[in-house]
C-alpha cells in the first residue's frame, strides 16, 4: 500500500498543525521535556479503504475461529480415541488429541488475533495522559483518621481497662491452640518404626522379579539382584510402606575383593545384601558398575562402594548403606540372619 | 422531588436496554462511581508489561482446566488392578489416583488435551512469574509505593511452586512419587521435629495411604484459594497505583501516558488472553508432557534414570544434589546437615530477592513515590545484584540436572557437580563484576550519544585529507529520554564532631549505610550523566566530531 493511493480529501488538516506544534529546543535547557510527541496517523485513520481492509481481516479471523470450533466438535465426534497418526517432524501422535488441540488452539488464537488487530488498526491510538495523585492521604485526612481512631479507642476504654485488654488478648491467643490440637491425629507418633523393617531371622530372600526364593547359585558374579522378604506380596495392603524399607539389592563379589571385615563376615560365599534405599533422601539405588562394584543412586548421584562396606565415595549421601546379615538355611536358600542393625533410608534426628 | 423522579424514570424508560440494566445495577451496587474512575483508565504500552498478563491468563487457564480434571480424577491411594484401555499396564497394581489419570489420558475424549494444557500452563505460569518478577526488579518498579505489591507477587511465585509440586505429585506415578520421597527425606532432616512432621504429613510411614488425598485438597483448594486472593489484591493495587512507565517525552512522575482501558486495553488485553490460551492449546496438541503411562505407577523400590522435577523445582533439586553429605552424630542424635542446609538455603535464596526493595530504600533513604521506570543500566549495582542472583539460581538449576548435563554433553558427573559447588560461590561474584562493568559501559555510551550525537555511518573527507564520521545531534525527545534519570549522591555521615567540639556518636548501622551508599552511588558505581553546561560547551561553535 503506497501513499499515492490515499485520496487527497482524506488527509486531515490537523496534520499540518501537528507538524507545526513540534517544540523547538529550549535555548536554556536542551534536555527539557518537549512534551508528548504529535500523534502520527495510521493508514487506516486517513484511508477508509485501508480501514475496510482491516475490518475484513478482523472479520476473517473471527470467522476462522467459528470454523475451528465446528472442526473441534467434528473431531470429537468423528475421530476414535485410540487412533494414532504420524506427523512430521513430531512423530506418532494421538489423532484425537492432535485434532482437538489444533482446532481449539486455532479457535482461541483467532479470537485473540482478531481483537488485537482491531485494537491496533481501527481503535483510536491517540495517547492520553492521566494525572497521578499521591497515594498517601493529605495531612488533614491523616489527622482526622488519627483523631477518629483515638476517639474510638478512648470510648472503648481499652487503654484504661487493662484487665479487659489482657484477658481478651489471652483468650484470642489461646483459641487457635484448639486448631493445632486437632492436627494431632494426622498421623501416629514415629516411635521406633523407622528402626525396623520386615526382615528377621530366618526370612528367605525372595527374588523381586520371579517371586521365587533365592539360592546362592542364582546370584552370578557381576549381576545385580533385587529381593524382598518372604511373605510380602504385591497385593498386601501395606506392601508399599513395607517395601519402602525392606527393598534389598544383592550382588556377588569375590570374597578376596571384599575390603571390609564386617562385610565379609555378614556375607555368604561373597554374596552381600544391602538396603536398596539410598541413605540420602530415600531413592531406590539401581545402577551397578560391575567392574568397580560401585552402585549409583540415579536421583542425586550418591555413589557407594559395595566392596568396602558400601561407604559413600561421591555425592550428597551422608553415610554408608546398611548391610543385611545373610546366610543359607538347611534347604540351601538364602535367608536373613536378623533385621538391619541400623535404620535404612534417609537419616533423621533420632537416628543417632 | 417526586415529579423529578417520575420524569427521570420516564425518560430512562426509553433508554436502551443495556443502559437500563446498568442503571438498575448502579442503584444497587454503585457501579457508576467505580466505572467513572476505571473505564477510561490509562495504561502505558511496553512489551514487557505483558509478562504479568501471561501469568494472569495462564492462572485462569489452569483453574478452568483444573476444574475439568477434578471431574474425573480420584484422589485415592487404594490399590487397584488396572483394566483400562492402555494395554501395557493391564493387570498391574496401581493406586486409584494413577489409574484414574490413565483413564483421563486414554478413555476420556479430550482428557489428555486438558491434562496437557493444565500442565503446560502451569510451567508457563511459573516461567511467566519468574520473568515478570525480573522485569519488575531490573526496572525498579518495586520502589515506593509498590513494595507491598512486590511482596504479593513474590508470594504468588512461591505458592505457585508448591501448588505445582503438589499438583504433579497427584497422579502417583513413578516420577512424581520419587519427588515426594525426596520431599519426605528433606523433612526428615529437620532437627528435633522432622520425624514427627513426616509422620503427620504422610499419616505414618512413607508412603502410607494418605498423601494423595491430602495433597489434593492442598492443590485444588488451599493454595489456589490463597493465590486467587493474592492475585486479586495484586491487580487492585496495579489499578490503584496506576501502571509505571518508562521515561520519554511527555511522560513524568506525575502522569501516566497511554491508551484507555475501554476500548483499546480491553481489546488488547482481552485478546491477549485468547492468544495465550490458543498457543498453550496448540502446544498441548503437539508436545507431550508428563507421559505417566510411560513411567508406570509409583513403587518406593523402583526408579527411572534421569528423574527430573518440573523446572521451577530444579533449583531445590540442585541445592540437594551438590551439597556434600555432611552428617553430625552426637548424644544419640543425628544432624543431617547435608540435607538440612539445602532445605534452609531454598527459602533463604528466594527471600534474598524478596527483601531487596526494603534494603535498597533503606540505603537511598528515598521516601518519594517512583512511577518512572529505571533502565537497568542506570542502576548498575541493583542490576549487578539481580544478575548475580539469577546466576546463583541458574547454576543451581544446572546442578539439579547434573546427570542430564553429564549424559548429554559427555561430561563426568563428578566434574559437573564440582563445577556447581564452586560456581555457586564464584559465579555470582563474577556475574556481579561483569554486569556492573557492562552497565557503566552503556552509561558512558549514552553520555557520548547525548554529547556528540548519533553515529550516522557517513564518512566525510575533509579538504586536507582527514576522514571523519559525521555525528548527527539527537532530537530533543532523545536527549530528554537519555538524561531523564536521577542520580543519587553517596550518603555522607558528616562531621563526627559538632560545632562545640563534642564528639557525636555514629551508629554502626549508619556507618554501614554510608558504606553501602558509597558502593551504590560512588564514583566507581555510576557515570555522572551529562550536564547542560557540558552539552552547550561541546555543541557551541567549533565543528565537533
Amino acid at each position: 500500500m503506497s501513499s499515492q493511493d490515499i485520496p487527497e480529501e482524506n488527509l486531515p488538516a490537523e496534520q499540518e498543525h501537528a507538524h507545526g506544534a513540534v517544540s523547538v529546543a529550549d535555548e536554556k535547557n536542551p534536555f527539557a521535556d518537549p512534551g508528548l510527541p504529535p500523534h502520527e496517523h495510521r493508514i487506516q485513520d486517513i484511508d477508509e479503504r485501508a480501514a475496510r481492509r482491516s475490518e475484513r481481516m478482523v472479520a476473517l479471523l473471527f470467522t476462522v475461529s467459528m470454523l475451528a470450533t465446528i472442526g473441534f466438535i467434528a473431531s470429537y465426534v468423528a475421530i476414535p480415541h485410540d487412533k494414532s497418526i504420524f506427523v512430521f517432524p513430531i512423530g506418532h501422535l494421538s489423532a484425537l488429541n492432535f485434532a482437538l488441540g489444533l482446532t481449539l488452539g486455532l479457535a482461541l488464537f483467532c479470537i485473540g488475533a482478531g481483537a488485537v488487530h482491531w485494537a491496533r488498526t481501527l481503535m483510536s491510538d491517540v495517547e492520553i495522559a492521566d494525572e497521578r495523585h499521591p497515594i498517601e492521604a493529605p495531612a488533614d485526612v491523616r489527622e482526622k483518621v488519627h483523631a477518629d481512631f483515638k476517639q474510638g479507642a478512648k470510648e472503648s476504654a481499652i487503654g484504661r481497662r487493662k484487665l479487659i485488654r489482657n484477658t481478651m488478648l489471652g483468650a484470642v491467643a489461646l483459641v487457635p491452640l484448639s486448631g493445632v490440637m486437632l492436627l494431632r491425629d494426622l498421623g501416629p507418633l514415629p516411635g521406633t518404626k523407622l528402626r525396623h523393617t520386615m526382615w528377621s531371622k530366618g526370612k528367605l530372600l525372595v527374588n523381586m522379579n520371579t517371586n521365587e526364593p533365592l539360592r546362592p547359585s542364582d546370584v552370578a558374579v557381576g549381576s545385580l539382584t533385587f529381593a524382598k522378604p518372604e511373605g510380602l506380596e504385591e497385593h498386601d495392603e501395606n506392601f508399599q510402606t513395607e517395601i519402602a524399607k525392606a527393598a534389598l539389592m544383592i550382588v556377588r563379589l569375590q570374597p578376596e575383593n571384599i575390603k571390609d571385615k564386617r562385610e565379609l563376615e555378614w556375607s555368604h560365599e561373597g554374596i552381600v545384601a544391602y538396603s536398596k534405599i539410598c541413605t540420602h533422601v530415600g531413592c531406590p539405588i539401581s545402577l551397578y558398575e560391575q567392574q568397580t562394584h560401585h552402585v549409583l543412586c540415579p536421583c542425586h548421584q550418591s555413589t557407594f562402594d559395595l566392596s568396602d562396606g558400601a561407604r559413600v565415595i561421591f555425592g550428597p549421601a551422608g553415610h554408608a548403606l546398611p548391610q543385611l546379615r545373610i546366610g543359607v538355611n538347611d534347604e540351601g536358600y538364602l535367608e536373613a540372619l536378623g533385621d538391619f542393625e541400623e535404620p535404612v533410608g534417609p537419616a533423621f534426628w533420632e537416628r543417632g | 422531588m417526586s415529579t423529578t423522579t417520575s420524569t427521570e424514570s420516564r425518560s430512562r424508560g426509553k433508554a436502551p436496554a443495556g443502559e437500563r440494566i446498568a442503571d438498575w445495577a448502579d442503584g444497587r451496587l454503585g457501579i457508576y462511581s467505580l466505572a467513572k474512575a476505571n473505564m477510561r483508565k490509562i495504561f502505558p504500552d511496553h512489551w514487557s508489561f505483558m509478562l504479568g498478563e501471561v501469568c494472569m491468563y495462564s492462572f485462569i487457564i489452569i483453574i478452568l482446566t483444573g476444574v475439568y480434571l477434578t471431574l474425573f480424577f480420584h484422589p485415592s491411594m487404594n490399590e487397584v488392578e488396572y483394566h483400562g484401555s492402555y494395554v501395557p499396564l493391564q493387570g498391574q497394581m496401581m493406586s486409584e489416583a494413577f489409574s484414574s489419570t490413565l483413564h483421563i489420558s486414554f478413555d476420556v475424549r479430550g482428557g489428555l488435551l486438558i491434562r496437557q494444557i493444565h500442565h503446560w500452563a502451569a510451567l508457563i505460569f511459573l516461567a511467566g512469574m519468574f520473568v515478570h518478577m525480573m522485569r519488575v526488579f531490573f526496572t525498579g518498579a518495586f520502589r515506593k509505593p509498590r513494595e507491598v505489591n512486590w511482596l504479593f507477587g513474590f508470594l504468588l511465585f512461591v505458592l505457585g511452586m508448591f501448588t505445582g509440586f503438589t499438583g504433579y505429585s497427584l497422579p502417583d506415578d513413578l516420577l512424581s512419587g520419587t519427588g515426594v520421597r525426596f520431599m519426605e527425606g528433606a523433612i526428615l532432616s529437620v532437627p528435633i521435629v522432622g520425624t514427627y512432621l513426616s509422620f503427620f504429613l504422610f499419616g505414618g510411614e512413607f508412603p502410607g495411604g494418605d498423601f494423595v488425598a491430602r495433597f489434593y485438597s492442598i492443590h485444588i483448594l488451599l493454595l489456589p484459594g490463597i493465590m486467587l486472593g493474592l492475585m486479586v489484591a495484586h491487580l487492585i493495587l496495579v489499578f490503584y497505583h496506576k501502571h509505571t512507565q518508562f521515561a520519554g517525552p511527555g511522560k513524568t512522575n506525575k502522569n501516566v501516558v497511554g491508551m484507555p482501558l475501554l476500548p483499546v486495553y480491553m481489546a488488547k488485553a482481552g485478546g491477549f488472553f485468547f492468544l495465550v490460551f490458543g498457543v498453550i492449546a496448540v502446544i498441548a496438541a503437539i508436545a507431550q508432557i508428563n507421559p505417566i503411562w510411560a513411567m508406570g505407577p509409583y513403587r518406593p523400590d523402583q526408579v527411572s534414570t534421569g528423574a527430573q522435577p518440573d523446572w521451577y523445582m530444579g533449583f531445590a533439586e540442585g541445592l540437594i544434589r551438590f551439597m556434600p553429605g555432611w552428617e553430625v552424630n552426637f548424644w544419640g542424635h543425628t544432624l543431617v546437615l547435608g540435607v538440612f542446609i539445602p532445605l534452609v538455603l531454598f527459602p533463604l535464596v528466594l527471600a534474598l530477592i524478596a527483601v531487596y526493595p526494603f534494603i535498597e530504600s533503606w540505603i537511598t533513604g528515598d521516601k518519594r513515590e517512583h512511577h518512572i521506570l529505571d533502565r537497568p543500566r542506570n542502576a548498575p549495582t541493583r542490576t549487578a545484584f539481580g544478575v548475580a542472583w539469577i546466576t546463583v539460581y541458574m547454576i543451581t538449576l544446572v546442578g539439579g540436572g547434573n546427570d542430564l548435563w553429564a549424559t548429554h554433553f559427555h561430561l563426568s558427573i563428578n566434574a559437573v557437580t564440582w563445577f556447581v559447588r564452586i560456581g555457586f560461590f564464584v559465579g555470582p561474584v563474577i556475574a556481579f563484576i561483569v554486569t556492573k562493568r557492562i552497565c557503566l559501559g552503556l552509561q558512558r555510551r549514552d553520555k557520548d550519544k547525548v554529547l556528540h550525537g548519533r553515529e550516522t555511518g557517513t564518512i566525510k573527507r575533509l579538504p586536507h585529507g582527514e576522514f571523519i564520521e559525521v555525528h548527527e545531534p539527537l532530537s530533543q525527545e532523545a536527549l530528554h529520554t537519555l538524561t531523564a534519570h536521577e542520580q543519587y549522591q553517596p550518603l555522607e555521615i558528616g562531621p563526627t564532631v559538632d560545632e562545640n567540639g563534642v564528639e557525636r556518636k555514629v551508629k554502626a548501622t549508619e556507618k554501614l549505610r554510608a558504606k553501602l551508599s558509597e558502593a551504590y552511588y560512588g564514583e566507581e558505581s555510576q557515570i555522572p550523566k551529562p550536564t547542560v553546561e557540558e552539552y552547550k560547551e561541546i555543541t557551541s561553535g567549533h565543528g565537533h566530531h
